[in-house]
């Protein structure tokens, strides 16, 4: 056998890894093409989309001349766009507040062909504000409740059957759909919470006196920012609380058992050897939630946003309570109004596509600043 | 340096040593025992005992070292001591009394973060801190409410020299624990242990993450701590107990199967388990 092989010369028709089957390497290639039009088909739509809204929201916020920004698109809350010719045969666009003031200056002109177009005037301050204050308030509400169950989840529960029903039951409210917790916000913030009044109202679920005329009524905080950031808050508590938990246990175990040994109670174990370093993780986890929250319509729809608002929040209220009590205009819910409750026309598209473009840019900063702190800590830890 | 250190040290524990056994119980002083294990079992789940009818006692002053082969219980016992098993909620010593300066440590009285204070630990794995050098050893003072720089200053010094890491850190304190050597970390989890002053330390194989260099330096720092305090090491290292201890402890499958002087457990062993094991018959 070997002395044959030898023998022979090597011929070169005769190559020996020559393809046999030709019907399996055209199936490999086939399934490649298709793996990879479908990874092709989502950078389309990705790039679609992304180039419509900078093609068409770019020219709205940005001008060619200094201050090369719309400062009004950002200084000025949306008002109603008035449209319309003057006898001399001039073609107007004016906000309403520039229109009465337009009219007020030149009594004598006669307007003809009005239009109006409502919301699609002025800027996006008041929704801006609003979309800040309610994810603030989620922020703050979301990470105190979901670090203290985090902690008590992680460092003090005894592991079971029970803890792990509890787990159970916080991941599944990650699947709920974003109507039922603005259903379940009205329900509960808007129409029963309780609240400290003079006189409890007769809507109040029950109330009794706490203070020399002071009630704590159940009447609900109605719709406002307290509303709308608490309905946020329970929304994204799963992502937190996972969040949370999974910074607590990349805290090795020696740190605790180190701290203990020297004689440290639980607390100050967790405050002093635990909690320092799992907040980068909370927090970088916290920002990514944030991205989440501010883009959303149902859970605020009808817990807390208004479409219309004459006074920017500070103007509105007199006391921090009032404060919090108002109902805010919201970026998600406005973008909503302007595409989809208002007649489409030519005059309302600079509006509905600057702010598309503004508020998709502000998602995309918070997603990044997420994901550098990631990194920038993921760098800093060496244990 | 050191030396005075010690003295003030020995000045110091005398009469808290008196204290403590006046107002537990009987003489102690006189003993010259620090602990007692009194026909110990212990269980990590109801009904797996994996100490059975342990008893001992470790005297002050000495380096106890407990050997035998994995798995057979010897940081199971050792936990015991500071009661670092509590962690775990089924962990439970089932029969028996153990007795740290005369007082049954597993008593309802008893506090565990006093004990803890007495009775300090330095793990396997070094575990400083991810804080500078000074704040880590400052650790134990700051949580007991200390906060004056210049007690903090001073204890500081004083536990990394009997650490004998002063020479080495002395012009980085601020710098991370974590950029030490393995060896200078576990030196300085030393230091942060000794800076509580405890009279007893735990020490549950402290050189089995270090390279033979920082061992023989650990080593040599064990033996000199023992001027001032207690010391009970875990080492499945039998030359190491021979270099370092006075007493030894053989454990086997759950069982304290013969404790004497060191040295004649390792030339002259009574038990017959003893023997195969330290001439490397099994474990
Ligand atoms: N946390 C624990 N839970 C249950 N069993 C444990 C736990 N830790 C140790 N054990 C068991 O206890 C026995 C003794 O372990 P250990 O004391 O760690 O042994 P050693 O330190 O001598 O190697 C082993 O059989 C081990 O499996
Ligand atoms: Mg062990």
């Amino acid at each position: 056998m070997h002395d044959l092989a030898k023998d022979k010369p090597v011929e070169k028709s005769l190559n020996p890894f020559s393809t046999k089957d030709f019907a399996l390497k055209r199936r490999d290639g086939f399934i490649r093409t298709l793996l990879r039009l479908a990874t092709y088909f989502i950078l389309a739509c990705a790039g679609f989309i992304f180039a419509d809204i900078i093609i068409k929201g770019a020219p709205v916020v940005f001008e060619s001349s200094f201050p090369f920004v719309n400062t009004k698109f950002f200084t000025e809350s949306p008002e109603t766009l008035v449209v319309f010719d003057t006898a001399d045969g001039e073609s107007h666009q004016l906000d309403f507040s520039d229109y009465s003031q337009f009219k007020r200056d030149n009594p004598d002109m006669k307007i003809i062909e009005e239009h109006t177009h409502s919301y699609s005037g002025g800027g996006i301050l008041g929704p801006l504000v609003g979309t800040a204050l309610l994810t603030l308030i989620c922020i703050v509400v979301a990470l105190f409740i979901g670090l203290t169950t985090s902690i008590y989840l992680n460092e003090y529960s005894s592991k079971g059957r029970f803890m792990d029903m509890v787990r159970l039951a916080i991941m599944n409210l990650a699947g709920v759909p974003s109507i039922v917790y603005g259903l379940f916000g009205l329900g509960l913030f808007c129409l029963v919470a309780p609240v400290i009044v003079d006189a409890p109202n007769d809507r109040a679920l029950f109330s009794f006196p706490i203070l020399p005329g002071k009630y704590l009524s159940f009447e609900g905080w109605g719709t406002c920012m307290m509303a709308g950031g608490f309905t946020l808050a329970v929304m994204i508590l799963p992502v937190i609380i996972a969040a949370c938990e999974e910074s607590l246990k990349a805290i090795p175990m020696g740190f605790r058992e180190a701290s203990l040994a020297l004689g440290a109670t639980k607390w100050q174990t967790i405050s002093k050897a635990v909690l320092p370093y799992a907040f980068p993780g909370m927090l970088t986890a916290s920002i990514l939630g944030i991205t989440r929250v501010a883009g959303e319509t149902a859970p605020i729809m009808f817990t807390a946003a208004l479409a219309h608002k004459d006074v920017l929040p500070w103007e509105g209220a007199n006391s921090l309570g009032g404060f919090f009590s108002q109902s805010v205009q919201a970026m998600p819910y406005h973008i909503y109004t302007v595409a989809a409750r208002i007649p489409q026309s030519e005059y309302t598209k600079p509006m509905q596509y600057g702010s598309v473009f503004v508020f998709m840019i502000l998602v995309m900063c918070f997603a990044a600043l997420s994901i550098w702190m990631r990194i920038h800590y993921r760098k800093k830890v060496k244990w | 340096m050191s030396t005075v250190m010690s003295e003030q040290e020995k000045e110091t524990q005398i009469p808290e040593g008196t204290q403590s056994s006046s107002s537990s119980s009987e003489n102690q002083e006189a003993s010259n025992v620090v602990i007692e294990v009194d026909d110990v079992n212990f269980a990590y789940v109801k009904g797996k005992d994996v100490l059975r009818n342990i008893s001992m006692e470790v005297n002050r002053g000495e380096v106890t070292a407990f050997i035998g082969p994995s798995g057979c219980g010897k940081s199971t016992l050792l936990r015991c001591f500071n009661r670092m098993n509590d962690l775990i909620p089924t962990a439970a010593i089932t029969n028996g009394e153990i007795r740290i300066l005369g007082t049954d440590i597993y008593d309802p009285n008893v506090d565990v973060i006093e004990l803890r204070k007495h009775v300090g630990m330095v793990f396997q794995k070094y575990n400083p801190f991810p804080k500078s050098i000074y704040e880590n050893v400052a650790y134990g003072l700051r949580i007991q409410g200390v906060a004056k720089k210049s007690v903090l200053d001073d204890t500081v010094e004083e536990s990394l020299r009997l650490a004998g890491l002063w020479e080495e850190v002395k012009d980085r304190l601020d710098a991370s624990g974590l950029g030490l050597s393995g060896g200078q970390q576990q030196r300085l989890c030393i230091a942060r242990t000794i800076a509580v002053k405890p009279k007893i330390i735990l020490m549950d194989e402290p050189c089995s993450a270090l390279d033979p260099i920082s061992t023989t330096t650990v080593e040599e720092l064990i033996t000199q701590l023992k001027d001032d305090f207690t010391i009970v090491i875990v080492t499945h290292n039998m030359q190491q107990a021979t270099r370092v201890s006075d007493r030894t402890a053989f454990f086997y499958l759950g069982n304290l199967i013969e404790m004497d002087e060191t040295t004649k457990i390792f030339n002259n062993p009574s038990k017959k388990e003893t023997e195969d094991y330290i001439s490397g018959r099994f474990g």
